[in-house]
């Protein structure tokens, strides 16, 4: 452990290893109590702990308020679905499409070579790369006009170039290779928690890794004063590219998960509505925090999905009051969030990570404490 | 004849009815260099609040009800979302108005059940005509004609009245305006209340025209109306109407043509062209970013 | 100082309502016995109740709710148990849905009915598959909601079937040379049905003009101008109640009759329709005249709303029977004949079973082939009489296959 860094990476496996075998226990624990709802939360609690990371990198540490996230993140999911529904199942999937144009499927071509298991799950963390890859491509070649906009002009052309590429993707004329507007489905998923916890956490510490790196502190310079940032020799328009496409790059490679957690995607769901969620994650746990994004994330899944549930149950009310009633649980949840925009408007976190608040615990610790 | 009418004047009238939203939209961005994405969703609640109206009172008294419950929306979500954070960076404003839209929707949500509503009928308006041939509602040759008449009388409102000169010192130097005297938050209470009155009579309209409300309903039309108020030139009331005008128009040329699914891309696009070809929009001032 | 303060307050608050959580998914996922001693089964209803198939949705609730009056226990191995109902909202959205069916699973149900809308059914199908438990769907007609999964049944016809045979009614009935077809961009219910009324078209000879309604969008002027100028006969609309109320109203003024699929079987058509005298056609699950069980379910049902105003608020305020809670009341009676033939409450042995269950309901013999569906090959054609603002029965129309 020469460097800051090499130690870095050594604590963030460590913690990584650690997380997974704890998942085991909550799943061990999950299925003997019945508590599917536990496993939901932590799943999909994992897979927007990585949105929302990618997210505050660009927000919150870059300085560039983007509403694009669920273009990205569309890109990704239909991208994982399209390149690994099984051959045979394809003409259920695309009925109206004598079974799409895209005939073959990468986690099948690779359980050719190496065998079943261990060529599936190589076909498609492949796929999950690809997705990064091509969400990164796209990152690109919007970033190119967009960001030479400022602040809330960069916002509204992001959130109008999400919308298009829904409408591109949903496009009747694409629909042997997206299926149109229809949902896509019967493609290969994870059944267990820890490969998320595992490819997330790997996503998370290269972020981490960035984020301390030369890269990191010229965003976090670009986002306090972009002229003094620029007078100190820091390439703008370089660096705020690279943070786009980073950003979209596990942005896609997050809907690619988010896709295999939902088990069916369909790009009307990808509204702007998702791309405020994560953004409200990113404001609770505070804009500038990796771990309270990843804190945050868990906590909001947490309370939409299963803590509030309660609220939603008409048969809950105390006495006549008729209070309770579905819709109830995001009223409260909604006005919570309106407390903390407000009154902490800094976040669980502000800028501090964990590491900093409980000095002497090693980096990242309780990373996903808020989850189990 | 009738043909090219009957593709027209729903465009015009729903470019009608994105000018009065974009109105709000671009007087408050203006003054607080903010975009109120709950602007749209204010829009939503008064629909609603005339569907449950009409159930209790009769028409004539729910219009000004409506009008009176939405303006006081306006001025309280602005009371309580905005203000405190007055210093704030921009940033966090914006977060708060995500947030609010949030709120509203969900809120709407409750209260209705999620269910859509249908949007009650109001008389006169909602009677059909035919203009030269094409069967439509008198709503759809209303509104071109209110919008036009609202908007001359905002004109004169802030070109006339001591309010109207606040606004304008506002929006041209918020801080050296704060330093001459004015007081700066009623001239920011009295844009929201104009903008949320100007929404609730966009909703009549549109409501009247497309007769199902629901908690999501306005985030396009808000949307649109936002892409509307920066084609025009943000800021600039003219540049709102002519905006949402071009705006809804062209929607519905593309619909006819039956491009359906491209209407709302086609939006974002043409804002997106905008940004880039003339930031300042039809008829926007050149504004220096201060350091 | 102030911000570790503000956590550990966060902190507690989320494990206080983490212990709330916890207890009353505890108490309701033992399964054991209720107050009486009685041992409980659960049923768990995956429906909208909220979105824009809510209306559609809690009609079909209604259904079961009335099916769980007239059957509430069932005796499995020699002992009594009661039937619980646990209803969920997937609020029509599949993304919702998901989580809607997960909860259902935590929850620890033996069998799961739903849902009104075949995008929801699909979305959820991987996880009712997943935990094995069966579900049977009422109203989904789209074949990839059973296709593939064997824990996926329905009581209801298919798509293709629905498509031809109304492709076949607009050129019996309105001897049309052009149709338009107005489907809903991201429904699957609405594109597929738009799909296969479309291929029997162009089997028929009818020249098809098809646009799809953006989410969210609505303004359907754009829609019927396009279909007066391409001089379509008929305008083919599989859509939800929501988007119907919208365009008949257009629609009328154009003076373009419309047919519709299974969804339009709902008193907000009826009221739009009367309202604006469009001339609407519709296929539909269930028709009281078409048997003595079928007229028996329609008294009792409209009994049971009468005496309840809740219930009858819940059926949009009218006792206008559905054909979705006929669907539904269908539903319940099959999964209970299901764990009757399983004799158990294992939810694998109930989805087992119910491949070889037959059972004679309100809306037709169910019969389940190796999919999961069933031959239902009648369809109920019906219109709104709008001078007297009800239904009217068209005819019943098979396909010669």
């Amino acid at each position: 452990m020469e460097t800051k860094r090499d130690k870095t990476i050594f604590w963030g496996l460590v913690l990584i290893a650690a997380f997974s075998v704890l998942s085991l226990g909550a799943e061990a624990a999950a299925g003997a109590t019945g508590q599917t709802l536990l496993m939901t939360v932590l799943k999909k609690g994992t897979v927007y702990a990585l949105l929302a990371v990618s997210m505050n990198l660009l927000n919150g540490f870059t300085g560039l308020f983007s509403l694009g996230q669920a273009g990205f993140m569309l890109i990704g999911a239909y991208t994982y679905a399209i390149l690994t529904i099984p051959v045979a199942k394809r003409a259920g999937v695309y009925q109206y499409y004598d079974g799409g144009i895209v005939q073959f499927s990468i986690p099948e071509a690779f359980s050719g070579v190496l065998g079943d298991l261990v060529g599936g799950v190589v076909g498609m963390v492949v796929t999950l790369v690809i997705c990064g890859l091509l969400a990164a491509f796209f990152g690109w070649l919007i970033g190119l006009p967009v960001l030479r906009l400022k602040s809330d002009y960069l916002a509204i052309a992001t959130l109008g170039f999400a919308e298009i590429i829904r409408t591109f993707i949903q496009y009747e004329s694409f629909a042997p290779l997206t299926n149109g507007s229809n949902t896509l489905r019967q493609y290969p998923t994870f059944k267990h928690l820890y490969p998320y916890v595992i490819i997330v956490g790997l996503c998370i510490l290269g972020i981490v890794l960035l984020v301390n790196s030369t890269y990191g502190r010229a965003f976090k310079a670009i986002r306090d004063d972009e002229i003094a940032a620029e007078a100190m020799g820091i390439n703008l328009a370089k660096h705020k590219m690279l943070s786009f496409i980073i950003s979209s790059f596990f942005a896609g490679l997050g809907g690619g998960l988010l896709a295999m957690y939902m088990s069916s995607v369909q790009a009307k769901g990808f509204t702007v509505a998702m791309t405020y969620e994560i953004l409200l994650m990113v404001v609770i746990g505070g804009i500038g925090s990796i771990s309270g994004s990843i804190i945050a994330s868990y906590l909001f899944i947490g309370c939409s999905e299963w803590w509030l549930r309660f609220l939603d149950d008409p048969g809950n009310n105390p006495g006549n009051l008729k209070l309770l009633a579905p819709g109830f649980r995001m009223v409260v949840f909604s006005v919570f969030i309106m407390i903390v925009v407000l009154f902490f408007r800094r976040g669980l976190m502000g800028e501090k990570e964990l590491p900093d608040l409980l000095r002497r615990k090693p980096r990242k610790a309780g990373k996903e404490a808020a989850g189990k | 004849m009738g043909q090219v009418l009957s593709t027209l004047l729903p465009g015009i009238s729903v470019g009608g009815q994105y000018a009065l939203i974009a109105l709000g939209y671009t007087m408050v961005y203006g003054i607080l260099r903010l975009i109120n994405f709950a602007h749209g969703d204010i829009f939503t609640v008064a629909g609603f609040v005339m569907f449950y109206a009409v159930t209790a009172m009769p028409v004539q008294l729910a219009i000004p009800f409506t009008i009176a419950i939405t303006v006081l929306l306006g001025f309280t979500v602005e009371r309580l979302a905005y203000k405190p954070l007055r210093s704030a960076p921009r940033m966090s404003v914006m977060i708060s108005a995500i947030g609010v839209s949030y709120l509203l929707q969900n809120l709407m949500w409750y209260i209705t059940g999620g269910q859509p509503q249908q949007y009650p009928v109001i008389p006169w308006i909602s009677d059909s005509i035919s203009v030269f041939g094409a069967e439509t509602k008198r709503v759809t040759v209303i509104t071109p004609i209110l919008t036009i008449v609202l908007i001359l009388a905002l004109v004169a409102l802030i070109k006339k009245t001591r309010i109207g000169m606040a606004m304008r010192a506002a929006s041209r130097d918020f801080e050296t305006a704060r330093l001459m005297g004015i007081k700066i938050n009623s001239v920011i209470s009295f844009t929201f209340i104009i903008g949320s009155f100007l929404a609730a009579v966009g909703s009549f309209l549109f409501f009247s025209n497309y007769s199902t409300v629901s908690p999501t309903v306005g985030t396009m039309p808000g949307l649109k109306a936002f892409v509307a108020a920066v084609f025009g030139g943000i800021g600039s009331i003219p540049g709102a109407v002519v905006g949402g005008f071009i705006i809804g128009i062209c929607e519905n040329i593309i619909r006819g043509l039956g491009y359906s699914t491209f209407s709302d891309a086609f939006t974002f696009a043409l804002l997106i062209v905008v940004l880039f070809v003339k930031p300042t929009g039809l008829f926007g001032e050149k504004l220096e970013e201060k350091v | 100082m102030k911000k570790l303060f503000a956590l550990l307050l966060t902190l507690a608050m989320v494990l206080s309502l983490a212990a709330c959580g916890g207890n009353s998914g505890g108490g309701s996922s033992d399964g054991g016995s209720g107050a009486s001693g009685a041992k409980v089964i659960k049923i768990g209803i995956y429906e909208p109740s909220s979105g824009a198939n809510g209306a559609g949705g809690k009609k079909e609730v209604l259904g079961i709710e009335y099916a769980n009056t007239q059957v509430s226990t069932v005796t499995i191995g020699g002992e009594e148990y009661s039937i619980e109902l646990v209803p969920v909202d997937n609020q029509s959205e599949n993304d919702k849905g998901v989580s809607a069916a997960q909860q259902l699973v935590s929850s620890g149900v033996a069998v799961v009915l739903g849902s009104y809308g075949s995008g929801v059914s699909m979305a959820a199908a991987p996880v009712f598959e997943e935990a094995k438990i069966a579900a049977i769907g009422c109203s989904c007609t789209n074949p990839g909601v059973t296709l593939g999964n064997p824990y996926y049944f329905r009581v209801c016809y298919l798509d293709p079937f629905q498509g031809s045979v109304l492709a076949n009614l607009a050129k019996d009935e309105f001897g049309a040379e052009t149709a338009y077809v107005f489907t809903e961009l991201g429904d699957d219910y609405s594109v597929g049905l738009g799909e296969y009324f479309t291929q029997e078209c162009d089997r028929l000879g009818i020249k098809v003009v098809a646009d799809q309604n953006p989410q969210g969008n609505t303004d359907m002027s754009g829609f019927v101008n396009a279909a007066k100028s391409a001089g379509a006969d008929v305008i083919f609309a599989p859509c939800s109640t929501t988007v119907a109320s919208l365009l008949i109203d257009q629609a009328a003024s154009a003076g373009i009759p419309l047919i519709a699929g299974d969804t339009w079987d709902d008193a907000v058509i009826l009221q739009a329709a009367s309202k604006s005298g469009a001339d609407v056609y519709f296929s539909t699950f269930y028709d009281e005249g078409a048997s003595d069980a079928a007229a028996a379910f329609m008294d009792g049902f409209k009994a049971w709303l009468n005496a309840n105003s809740d219930k009858l608020s819940n059926n949009g305020g009218s006792d206008t029977v559905s054909a979705v809670s006929a669907l539904g009341y269908d539903a319940y009676m099959v999964a209970v004949e299901a764990i009757k033939a399983a004799d158990s409450a294992d939810s694998d042995a109930i989805a087992q079973a119910l491949s070889g269950v037959t059972y004679t309901g309100v809306t037709g013999d169910v019969v389940f082939d190796g999919e999961g569906d069933v031959d239902k090959n009648i369809i109920f054609i019906k219109g709104v009489d709008t001078e007297k603002g009800e239904f009217y029965s068209v005819k019943e129309q098979g396909l010669a296959q």
